[in-house]
């Protein structure tokens, strides 16, 4: 029940986080848009971004002492692949418009057709990316 | 006004993030493990997308309606067509979701751990995005 309750809490939270952010300042919640969005001019398009990327490492840091249990995992990895990993995301996301919240969370849930594609492609393609790990 | 509001909305963005499981790269990649070749398929988190995108569901099409709270304007992607950047893009982004388990969100959580991983992954994918910047005109 537990194994359950917990990412259905969760998944409640960023559903309510996002609706947050559309209902207080018109914006959909897409981490990577937010970033790759933050290396342009001084502007006023720029404040929410950072507060926003700040309450996200803010609540980070407070679970991380509150509930240290949910961070006992291991990030162990070959460089290359953590470094090839990196890439590819921030690359795909920006040229994709977009990521697992942007157009997951909050695309699919304004029925908007490109963020059922392209959260079906990037599902699907990391499902076998999984699936053939070990191979490569 | 609208600082302090998406200031609020990142803490509880993180919190989900991180009951929910999504930042354990472990977990996801359980998740992502569909024809359970490496153990048996978690399907746990498919309770995080669906309850992100069922409370989501109901709240946008209310909160779409009307002004918001502290902005003239909606800010909503408007491009409507299914192009070919959307499709490579999104593939691109399924590889390095696969290969680490970690996506935009959960990297910067990650951060909190303090694991030299962690850090590696984020400024790859800043690279990645600087990148793309810099390559974007190709793709059009």
């Amino acid at each position: 029940m537990e194994m359950f309750l917990y990412p259905l809490v969760g998944g409640i939270l960023i559903g309510l986080s996002s609706s947050t952010m559309l209902g207080g300042i018109g914006r959909i919640t897409g981490i990577s848009g937010i970033i790759g969005n933050l290396f342009q001019k001084p502007n006023s398009e720029l404040a929410w971004r950072y507060a926003f990327l700040f309450g996200l490492l803010a609540g980070g840091l407070l679970l991380v002492r509150l509930k240290p249990e949910l961070f006992q995992y291991s990030l162990e990895a070959p460089l290359y692949k953590v470094i090839l990993a990196g890439l590819l995301v921030g690359y795909g996301t920006r040229l994709g418009s977009g990521c697992t919240s942007g157009h997951g969370v909050c695309g699919m849930a304004r029925l908007a057709k490109r963020s059922f594609v392209a959260t079906g492609v990037f599902m699907f393609v990391a499902i076998i990316t999984v699936a053939i790990r070990g191979v490569l | 006004m609208g600082t302090l509001i998406s200031f609020i909305a990142g803490i509880i963005f993180a919190v989900g993030l991180s009951i929910s499981g999504m930042v354990n790269p472990m977990k996801v990649q359980g998740f992502l493990d569909l024809l359970g070749l490496h153990g048996k398929w978690d399907i746990s988190l498919m309770f995080v997308m669906g309850g992100a995108v069922g409370i989501n569901f109901f709240t946008f099409k209310f909160l779409t309606k009307r002004k918001p709270f502290c902005s003239p304007e909606h800010f909503l992607p408007e491009k409507k067509e299914i192009d070919r950047n959307l499709l490579i893009g999104s593939a691109m982004f399924g590889v390095g979701w696969g290969i680490m388990g970690i996506c935009p969100g959960p990297a910067l959580v990650n951060l909190v751990t303090g694991h030299s991983n962690a850090i590696l992954f984020v400024v790859s994918m800043l690279v990645g995005m600087v990148i793309f910047k810099f390559t974007e005109k190709i793709w059009n």
